[in-house]
């Protein structure tokens, strides 16, 4: 990568950045619609994408979770999950998902506002928004790979891939072929 | 995050321009994008000015759930090529981005001399959409994070793509290539 270091030193400032590689993920349950709750621990046993995002409806978001959307026949051959998080309300979240055809849950961190994201280093607080930040969870919670883009820049899949092409096979896969 | 065109430029791509130019552009785009239109006319002009110095080739990144029509689009293009008329399928489609729709696919198609009944076949077998998605999937991997997308030899383009930066950003890759 050509100057990216730079961009995100200087857009991270004195924060320590996101959850790094060997941490577990904390867990958390978040609103997936008006009636629905998704909890990260129950998608133990997959790999877990966690797009953190600053808001629905901004261009740059658009592409990136357009991006993710395209990509999931590749997600699913490795049998991951990927989420959208933002401080977007449920109905925001629905509306912009039925408008871009998105196919995977958008999580509101709505309510404390922002509390997941900050838990995972991902929360500009003076901005009142998350940050553009990336997480790959291995099948037992643990985050493999972290990645903060600067806000106006979309990180792109490929970084995603990469990680998930790192992750061990499952000790047993269940009903795989052997 | 990668900003390397994968796989480099070969023989897979439909590239316009001699194969030794010293300046090599290839975009990412979809048929349906009304940037990617916009930016139509201005590779075009450029192309036209750097003349015999650059290669220029085109890489299908269709966002299908955002554009419908893209997908079909992009396998027609791909058709067409397979007949030896990829730039002009590629053309047509740009300067009708309305009419996308599989009837005006095989129109066009008819239109530039292929087989109709042919080419809807070819959609309808999906006969092209492998090679579109290997375009899509080395774009994912080049770090292609929206359309349209430039690597000029090589290295993605982040700045605007206006005609006179595209065209300067252009030009001093020639000139560092006349350096070394």
């Amino acid at each position: 990568m050509t100057g990216g270091s730079n961009s995100i030193a200087r857009q991270t400032g004195n924060s320590p950045g996101p959850l790094p590689a060997g941490t577990p993920a904390p867990d958390f349950s978040l609103a997936s619609g008006p009636d629905t709750e998704l909890r990260l621990s129950d998608l133990r046993g997959h790999p877990v994408i966690l797009v953190f995002y600053p808001a629905d409806w901004s261009p740059v978001c658009g592409d990136e979770l357009a991006l993710f959307n395209e990509l999931l026949p590749e997600l699913e051959r490795h049998e991951a999950e990927v989420v959208g998080i933002s401080v977007d309300g449920i109905w925001c979240h629905r509306a912009y998902a039925d408008a871009r055809h998105l196919r995977f849950p958008l999580l509101s961190d709505f309510e404390p506002k922002g509390a997941v994201s900050r838990t995972y280093n991902a929360y500009r607080a003076g901005d009142g928004f998350s940050e553009r930040a990336l997480f790959v969870l291995d099948r037992g919670g643990i985050i493999r790979w972290s990645y903060l883009s600067p806000v106006d820049v979309n990180p792109g899949a490929d970084g995603v891939l990469a990680a998930l092409e790192g992750l061990p096979s499952p000790a047993t896969p269940i009903g795989a072929p052997s | 995050m990668s900003t390397h065109l994968i796989p480099p430029l070969g023989d897979r791509d439909h590239a316009l321009g001699p194969p030794d130019a010293p300046v090599t552009l290839v975009e990412y785009g979809d048929y349906e994008c009304p940037y990617c239109g916009m930016a139509h006319p201005i590779v075009a002009s450029v192309l036209q000015r750097m003349g015999d110095s650059i290669r220029f080739a085109f890489r299908h990144f269709p966002l299908a759930q955002v554009h419908p029509h893209a997908q079909h689009a992009a396998e027609m293009a791909e058709a067409a090529g397979s007949r030896g008329k990829f730039w002009h399928m590629h053309d047509v489609l740009y300067r009708n981005q309305d009419a996308l729709e599989d009837e005006d696919l095989t129109g066009y198609a008819a239109h530039l001399g292929i087989d109709p009944d042919w080419a809807a076949q070819a959609l309808a077998t999906h006969r092209f959409a492998g090679k579109v998605r290997e375009d899509f999937m080395s774009g994912v991997r080049s770090g292609v994070n929206g359309t349209p997308t430039f690597f000029i030899n090589g290295i993605r383009h982040d700045g605007p793509w206006d005609g006179p930066t595209l065209l300067e950003a252009l030009q001093s890759a020639a000139s560092m290539v006349a350096r070394r």
